[in-house]
């Protein structure tokens, strides 16, 4: 058990901000800096911080998915979004939009299959780098 | 489209007969012959209708439209007369290979082989593209080493098997390129086009070149001088094959192509000379070898070399009457050298030996396969009645002709006559004498029926064809008038009358029999001979092989520096010569010189560099490549490339925290190589450096066409909508890109899993317990 | 600016190549580690350095924008920077498990694989 009380209790705050971070800047990527490998990233990050602090069982218990499978998920997704494109007789993986959407608070929202496609890569990111770190620490 | 149906007919059956096994053996011979047969009746009577207008000759599939490569077909009056050949001979030769099979072991891979190679072999005769005959060229060859390595239990089938593929196939290899050099300078890949464009070939530049390229492709293929060397020892495939791919069809590809190439690439000097020696050479040396060996089988196919030869030699000469007379001779030679092979399996499955020094008076004891072989032998000899008879008859018109010179009607001559005494020591001699008195061969009995038909078949049409030839004018004056490119007509005659051709066959005779005299003198027959060629091919395998072990040695180490080493000196070259032939200077660009902070970032990290590469200390060196990290990250942010600038602080932090897990069981660093290696590896590494500073600042120069990015730049918002244009990229213009590094850093994971979460076992050594049975007891 | 970040890229491939030709295995994946910076900066400098600001359209500009910087070597190298993560981290557990298993952390103890007889 880490003997860190500090880390610990800077890590119940931590880490919840930066798994919303991350989504939000998994959204805005398409317009300002951000996207799927930084969110990714960021995800991985906030989980590893609960992982330092509260050890790996934790993690794995709290943990709706296996790494393994969040990475298998996020390659699905990525290639999944690439199929629309075939119906419409374009090349694989051709980005396909719907028309924009006005919502309340959010704003002008522009959906289509690039953005699916960068969710799959957000999640293959989290999937590699948590699965990673996971058999390090297994290891040592 | 009838037309690929009857190339496709094969194939199916190919793959069907991996079945034959449930059907009962005794129906076997007749299901194998039935699909060749159906094509040979589609290709014969659709055939006709198509050339009189009633049926469609072209078919086109596209394949790479972009590459103008297609499934072009086309129907040519050659390549239908190839074609029924490959399909009439093909249906003989599977009912009697199911004779002769009869239930051996692993008999359908030999049919299904035979089948894929009738494939092959129709769609090379049809192909009207150059890759699409290439692609056919090339399987069929593939095929011809499957079958000749049949028996691969021996390493002789195997040898020769790999002989007959690396020479063809690297004939094949220089095929193609030919081919490419054609097609760049014409601009086309269909030959039906190739053919209209008269001599812009010709006049092309790259004449020499191509004309060499293709030849070489013919020569290897149809066994010419000095290729002809793996012919004789393709013969350790079963008789059905060399019956059939080593006598009747595959040889005749190279000559076939000759044919068809002559409206593109012939009537030159380099054309005819080439071919008109080559061939004649390979037509007098395969009388020879087939003189010198005793195995009726290599005997057989010194006999194919030559007549092969003989018709290169006929293309070459170029006159009308010269392709008439080899479209003829490749008849003959198809009727009665297919037969033979058939006869010398008969014998060879009869009595257990190919030997003719120990084939003697078999005439009683196999009565139908000696009138196979008289009959066909008759034909090979060119006497009257026989198609063979014409064949020579009109070589002979040919050769005299006056633009001949008077060594060529010299050669056919010459040669003519050899093939006669051959054909008197094959085919008659273990018939027709006194039969041994050792008991081993008379317990001979004639061959079963499946075996006994088919050859005698194609040695009867030797017969009829000869007594009524004009049956056979329409195919060969439509094959005639592919290689002229002109509409050919010509009556076919057996008897024209006492002329000088047939005194010239007089003196054939007479010669050859006096030939064969001096054959029987038992010098000869006691000569254990390996042709030369067959030891120069030895020795240029044994050195190439020799080559790769010995550069293999020398590159393959085992010692990563000496990777890196031959790596590095290698691009080390390449840069600098580039660098060296890419003249002028950029201008210094210090401006970052004057910025403290800039400037201070960049000590910091060279400093981190330093320590990197120096410390003792893991620790250290982690500390100094996270802060080299982050300085990387820096320059990302100072030169507008925030994603970056993030993307880069994260993978710093995540690796770094990565290396904190494990770092204790990482080993520590040691200094393992001497003060001298490291002084020199220091000099390696700083001019690699300073190679690629130069190589940086040179880069500014140079000028390379509009630049992608302002297209993605503009492209960006009006159809990905989206306002950063790197992530832009990355999900929309070039996600294929990025799918296939996801699939990357997933397979990365993969390995480190498997790595890491199964524990290490060493394994057991066997040296230190070598009776464990002993312990208990 | 450009001559600043050149001699940077160079002294970056030097140090890595250093480390490369180093026998102890740990120097080795340093050395990856320093060559991937390098490469990647190579790729960044490759298309022309500018301070200006990042490529951020609004919508009311299209245009061509040719004083910002160049979007498409940042977007290589932003998935180069990753796989070069993957890289670093796979190779790193190849060490762990190699060292295990050889027993040594010389690399010319790894040469029992390679030789030809």
């Amino acid at each position: 058990m880490p003997a860190a009380p500090l880390l610990q209790i800077a890590t119940r705050y931590l880490a919840p901000i930066l798994a919303v971070l991350s989504l939000l800047v998994l959204y805005r990527g398409h317009n300002l800096p951000g996207g799927g490998f930084i969110g990714g990233l960021l995800l991985a990050a906030a989980i590893l911080l609960v992982a330092i602090a509260e050890g790996w069982d934790v993690v794995n218990k709290k943990l709706p998915v296996d790494p393994l499978t969040l990475l298998t998920l996020g390659l699905g997704i990525a290639l999944l979004s690439g199929l629309p494109s075939l119906f419409f007789g374009q090349p694989y993986l051709t980005g396909q939009w719907l028309p924009g959407l006005e919502l309340p608070i959010i704003g002008k929202v522009k959906l289509g299959t690039p953005i699916v496609f960068d969710l799959g890569v957000y999640f293959a990111v989290t999937g590699f780098t948590l699965k990673c770190a996971n058999a390090f620490a297994e290891e040592s | 489209m009838w037309l690929v149906a009857v190339v496709i007919v094969p194939l199916v059956a190919a793959l069907g007969a991996g079945f034959i096994g449930r059907i009962p053996r005794s129906a076997r011979p007749g299901v194998l012959f039935l699909p060749a047969f159906l094509a040979w009746i589609g290709l014969l009577v659709c055939g006709i209708s198509a050339f009189q207008g009633n049926l469609p000759t072209a078919f086109s599939l596209a394949w790479f439209p972009q590459l103008e490569v297609n499934l072009d077909f086309n129907l040519t009056g050659l390549g239908w007369l190839l074609g029924l050949l490959i399909t009439g001979i093909g249906s003989l030769i599977l009912l009697y290979a199911g004779g002769y099979m009869g239930g051996a072991k692993q008999e359908a891979r030999l049919y299904a082989y035979l089948y894929l190679f009738m494939f092959a072999m129709l769609g090379l005769a049809f192909s009207d593209n150059l890759i699409l005959t290439f692609v056919f060229w090339e399987l069929t060859s593939v095929v011809s080493y499957l079958l000749i390595s049949f028996k691969h239990e021996y390493a002789e089938a195997r040898r020769n098997a790999l002989q007959g593929l690396l020479i063809t196939g690297l004939g094949g290899m220089a095929l193609m390129a030919g081919f490419i050099l054609l097609a760049s300078a014409t601009g086309t890949w269909r030959i039906s086009e190739l053919a209209l464009l008269g001599d812009q070939v010709v006049q092309h530049p790259h004449y020499i070149g191509i004309l060499t390229l293709v030849l070489l492709g013919a020569f290897t293929k149809s066994a010419q001088f000095p290729f002809h060397v793996w012919l004789p020892n393709a013969m350790s495939a079963p008789t059905p094959v060399s019956a059939y791919l080593h006598s009747a069809t595959m040889v005749k590809a190279g000559v076939f192509l000759l044919a068809l190439f002559t409206p593109i690439l012939g009537q030159t000097p380099a054309w005819t000379w080439t071919l008109s020696l080559v061939g004649g050479i390979t037509f007098l040396h395969g009388c020879i070898l087939g003189l010198l060996h005793q195995d009726l089988k290599k005997i057989l196919a010194g006999t194919t070399i030559a007549v092969l030869g003989m018709l290169v030699f006929l293309l070459g000469l170029g006159t009308d009457k010269a392709f008439h007379a080899a479209i003829l001779l490749l008849l003959a030679h198809a009727f009665y050298k297919a037969s033979l092979f058939m006869m010398a399996g008969n014998v060879d499955q009869a009595t257990g030996t190919r030997d003719l020094r120990r084939l003697q008076g078999l005439r009683r004891l196999m009565p139908w396969t000696a009138l196979t072989a008289g009959l066909a032998a008759f034909s090979k000899m060119g006497l009257p009645p026989f198609w063979g008879f014409i064949g020579k008859e009109y070589a002979y018109k040919a050769g005299l002709d006056t633009a001949v010179p008077i060594w060529g009607t010299g050669t056919l001559l010459l040669g003519s006559l050899l093939l006669f005494a051959i054909a008197v020591k094959v085919a008659i001699i273990p018939f027709w004498t006194k039969p041994a008195a050792t008991s081993a061969e008379s317990k001979v009995s004639e061959v079963k029926l499946t075996m006994r038909w088919p050859p005698l078949t194609l040695a009867m049409l030797g017969l009829l064809t000869g007594l009524a030839p004009s049956f056979l004018q329409f195919p060969v004056d439509k094959a005639v008038a592919t290689i002229t490119n002109a509409p050919f007509e010509a009556s076919i005659y057996l008897w024209q009358g006492f002329n000088l051709p047939l005194l010239l066959s007089g003196l054939t005779v007479l010669g050859g029999l006096a030939f064969f005299g001096l054959t029987r003198s038992p010098l000869l027959n006691r000569l254990a001979f390996k042709p030369l060629a067959d030891s120069i091919y030895d020795i240029c395998l044994k050195g190439v092989l020799d080559t790769a072990k010995h550069t293999t040695k020398t590159l393959q180490s085992g010692y990563l520096r000496n990777y890196l080493l031959i790596i590095l000196a290698s691009t080390f070259v390449l840069v600098f010569y580039k660098l060296y032939r890419f003249g002028g200077w950029p201008s210094l660009d210090w401006s970052g010189a004057g910025q403290p902070l800039i400037l201070g970032v960049l000590l910091l990290m060279v400093i981190a560099i330093w320590s990197a590469t120096t410390a003792h200390s893991r620790l250290v060196a982690l500390i100094s490549l996270g802060s080299l990290g982050y300085g990387v990250a820096l320059i990302f942010a100072f030169f507008g490339a925030p994603d970056l600038a993030i993307t880069q602080i994260l993978v710093e932090t995540l690796t770094v925290v990565l290396f904190a897990w494990v770092i204790a069981k990482l080993p520590d660093y040691h200094p393992l190589s001497s003060q001298r290696s490291r002084w020199i590896d220091a000099g390696i590494s700083l001019t690699a450096g300073a190679m690629l500073t130069v190589l940086v600042l040179k880069a500014q120069i140079i000028e390379l066409g509009p630049r992608i990015s302002e297209l993605m730049v503009d492209w960006s918002l009006p159809q990905a909508f989206g306002a950063n244009v790197v992530n832009v990229i990355l999900v929309d213009f070039r996600a294929l890109d990025t799918f296939g590094e996801v699939i990357v850093i997933a397979i990365a994971a993969l390995g480190v899993w498997a790595l890491l979460t199964r524990p290490y076992q060493p394994k057991p050594k066997p040296a230190s317990n070598p009776n464990p049975s002993k312990k208990e007891s | 600016m450009e001559t600043l970040i050149a001699i940077l890229i160079g002294t970056l491939f030097a140090g890595g190549i250093y480390c490369m030709l180093r026998r102890s295995i740990m120097k080795v994946v340093i050395g990856l580690m320093l060559l991937s910076q390098a490469a990647n900066l190579l790729v960044f400098t490759s298309g022309g350095l500018t301070a200006q600001g990042p490529v951020f359209l609004s919508s009311a500009e299209t245009g061509s924008t040719l004083a910002q910087a160049d979007p498409l070597p940042q977007a290589l190298v932003l998935t180069a920077i990753v796989i070069g993560f993957g890289v670093i981290i796979f190779s790193l557990s190849l060490l762990l498990k190699a060292h295990q298993a050889v027993g040594s952390d010389d690399i010319n103890a790894f040469n029992k694989t390679d030789q030809v007889s």
